[in-house]
């Protein structure tokens, strides 16, 4: 069964648009103009990448995100108005995995879905087991547990913990995070690590606010502490 | 300003004079006029008062020494006119003298003689009438009296110097002086306070208006200002209102239809890429009409982005998400990025470890213009320098090989739709005349500066330069370096789960 999408936008022209560029890729697409309608296909048939349009009528974007968010760790981009608005952070901080403003060349989203369904697919391989006090790390299987208690991470949010985890200590900065967990150059929006490190440590730290894991170095990047 | 056809005298020096300058020069000469006038009053009087007391003392004292007067006859042994002076008591510092029909007698202390004593008063005395006179004699002026003593057929005469008058007179003259110059200049103070009372309210209407002009749109004068002044306050308010409300609207209009047109735009992106899949099995001129509609989606697309970006600056909803980053990897970065050939990056030594607080889109941007700038107009980028700009700031120069820019248009290049000479002249590769404009935006945001110059080497073609602080803060806030914890925080709260 190939990749299958489901895009949420109000705009029917855009929408149909959209599908047929993604459908040149061999992806399957499956449409919904409202949040409403997007939830209910979502439970319908689980979709492997999901896009949203912030801009809803109803229930607005970030609600799909976090409704989608509380039962799926599904791959989703939103569709922005503007960059340099807190629309972004709002987004990412409802679970939103990477985004994009229109208009988009539809190149760009094809990349944008790739580079997602990549990180879902393929956990790095290497050591099996990472240990980090009370938190354990297996790549292979996708499965990281904290005290014995399995923790519940989104796809993104896995591949970061494992790219800082594979080589506990060192410092990354933001661009290489960027490159390697969301494929993207030295342009890329340094607000999608910091959200996704925040995100990570409220699942994986004992006290967020005082990180011991997952640890800030001024002026540099972050890093997992040996 | 000068007023082209100068109006003359005073009216015309007026009307030159600042405000200020008039208020002073008002109230000096009104304080200058009344204290003349009110010394000139007090002078005359008290000269009047002074001069008539004396007056009449003398005469009374003159009517009253007659009667001390001895008994004497000329003929009488021993009598002279003299003598019978002797017995009358003199007043201090007064001349008598004494005609008894044949000779004159004076008094020792020699005021004056009979000679001074003017023609008029002793013929007046001789006809049997009393009578007084002023006179000056050796400069000093005397009034004298002259009272007839008929029964003896004597004139008698006293002669009382007045220059303890004049002294007193003098005294008051030089007090008065003193205090009419004391009021002027209270006066002349006096101007000056009011005048900065009068003008302090227009100076709040001067920065505020130097305020909105910098773009503080929401400067308005308080309503409480000043009772006189209300009808200025309101239309000044009200004139802002307007003229705020209009760049709002015109700044919100832009933004509007830009954001309006991204709809058809997202649509006409999407289904030109779904042609141009196609392109393979289309005829030739279905194949050259989609080259032109890719061609220019693409085209209007960054038309668009240009003017949401430009007008977000008109509405002042710019936000930079600053990074502290390597200025020479910035810069070779960017022009990776943007450049299609190899361009040439030349780095000074100097600044390779510079670090400099910037929104990498943003300088991605303005490079971008740059260079495609280079490429329209300048026959391509030939060298990228960095170098340093003194001053803590460093120096990112775009220069290109083609004819470069006239002197006379190297400021209004930067303008909003202008492409200097080239307009009309260029065609298909005609930008639309925002790039530099938002090059200049985004470079103001980050406190530097761009400008156009020649190129320093003497070669062909123009140069770019865009100047950024250099950032030298050691200790790095972590809020700052990185997402700004609060921002999350308030993010956070208003999309909270509702």
């Amino acid at each position: 069964m190939g990749t299958h999408i489901l895009a949420v936008e109000d705009d029917e022209r855009i929408r149909t648009a959209v599908r047929l560029a993604l459908e040149d890729e061999g992806w399957s697409v499956d449409e919904a103009e409202t949040g409403e309608a997007a939830l209910e296909a979502f439970t319908r048939q689980p979709a492997d990448v999901v896009l949203i349009d912030i801009m809803l009528p109803g229930i607005d974007g970030f609600e799909v995100c976090r409704s989608i968010r509380r039962s799926s760790d599904v791959p989703i981009v939103m569709v922005t108005a503007r960059a340099d608005t807190h629309d972004v952070v709002a987004g990412l901080e409802a679970g939103a995995d990477d985004y994009l403003t229109k208009p988009f060349a539809p190149k760009e989203l094809s990349a944008r879905i790739r580079a997602l369904l990549r990180r879902a697919r393929s956990a790095e391989p290497g050591k099996t087991h990472l240990v980090f006090g009370d938190l354990e790390v297996i790549p292979e299987e996708g499965v990281v547990t904290k005290g014995g208690e399995p923790v519940h991470l989104t796809k993104t949010e896995f591949r970061l913990l494992v790219e800082l985890a594979s080589s506990a200590g060192r410092v990354f900065s933001r661009e290489v995070l960027l490159e390697r967990v969301w494929g993207y150059g030295y342009f890329g929006d340094g607000r999608l690590v910091d959200v996704h490190i925040r995100r990570l440590r409220t699942k994986i730290e004992s006290d967020p606010a005082d990180p011991r894991l997952v640890v800030t170095v001024r002026g540099l990047g972050y890093k997992l502490q040996a | 300003m000068e007023d082209p056809t100068p109006r003359a005298g005073i009216l015309g020096l007026a009307s030159r004079l600042g405000l200020r300058t008039r208020i002073i020069v008002l109230f000096g000469l009104g304080a200058l006029l009344l204290s003349t006038l009110l010394s000139v009053i007090t002078y005359s009087l008290v000269r009047s008062q002074t001069l008539t007391q004396r007056e009449s003392a003398t005469v009374e004292r003159a009517f009253r020494n007659t009667r001390f007067l001895p008994t004497g006859q000329p003929g009488d042994d021993g009598y002279s006119p003299a003598l019978l002076l002797n017995n009358i008591p003199t007043a201090a510092r007064s001349g008598l003298l004494l005609y008894d029909g044949q000779a004159w007698g004076e008094s020792a202390d020699q005021f004056a003689t009979a000679d001074d004593l003017p023609v008029a008063l002793v013929e007046a005395v001789d006809g049997g009438e009393a009578s007084r006179m002023r006179l000056v004699i050796d400069g000093t002026p005397y009034l004298a009296v002259g009272v007839p003593v008929p029964e003896r057929n004597f004139a008698y005469y006293e002669v009382t110097p007045l220059d303890d008058i004049g002294d007193t007179l003098r005294l008051l003259l030089f007090g008065l002086l003193g205090a009419g110059t004391v009021t002027t200049i209270v006066g002349v103070g006096f101007g000056y306070w009011a005048g900065a009372r009068v003008l302090h309210p227009l100076r709040e209407v001067s920065s505020a208006a130097e305020a909105i002009s910098g773009g503080q749109l929401d400067t308005r004068l308080p309503d409480n200002f000043d009772t006189d002044l209300q009808p200025l306050v309101g239309s000044f308010n009200g004139m802002v209102d307007s003229l705020s409300y209009r760049i709002e609207r015109d700044a919100r209009f832009a933004s509007e239809v830009s954001h309006e047109l991204r709809s058809p735009l997202m649509t006409l992106s999407a289904s030109s890429a779904v042609l141009q899949a196609r392109r393979e099995d289309m005829p030739e001129r279905a194949q050259q009409a989609l080259d032109l509609l890719v061609d220019d989606v693409a085209r209007f697309s960054q038309l668009v982005d240009d003017l949401l970006e430009i007008s977000r600056f008109d509405v002042g909803a710019q936000h930079l998400a600053l990074d502290r980053v390597n200025v020479a990897e910035l810069v070779m970065q960017t022009v990776d990025m943007c450049a299609d050939n190899d361009v040439l990056i030349e780095v000074d030594a100097a600044v390779s470890d510079f670090d400099v607080r910037v929104d990498k889109r943003r300088i991605y941007r303005v490079l971008d213009n740059l260079i495609d700038n280079a490429r329209k107009y300048g026959g391509g980028t030939e060298k990228v320098l960095v170098f340093s700009g003194g001053n803590e700031t460093v120096c990112i120069a775009v220069e290109d090989g083609g004819d470069g820019v006239a002197e006379a248009e190297r400021r209004q290049i930067f303008d909003r739709f202008s492409r200097g000479r080239a307009a009309g002249q260029r065609g298909a590769e005609n930008g639309v005349g925002l790039g530099l404009a938002l090059v200049t935006e985004h470079i103001s945001l980050h406190g530097g500066r761009v400008w156009c110059e020649e190129r320093p080497d003497g070669e062909d073609g123009a140069r770019f330069v865009v100047e950024l602080p250099v950032h030298t803060g050691g200790q790095v806030d972590e809020a700052e370096e990185f997402l700004d914890e609060g921002d999350l925080a308030v993010v956070g709260a208003g999309a909270g789960d509702a």
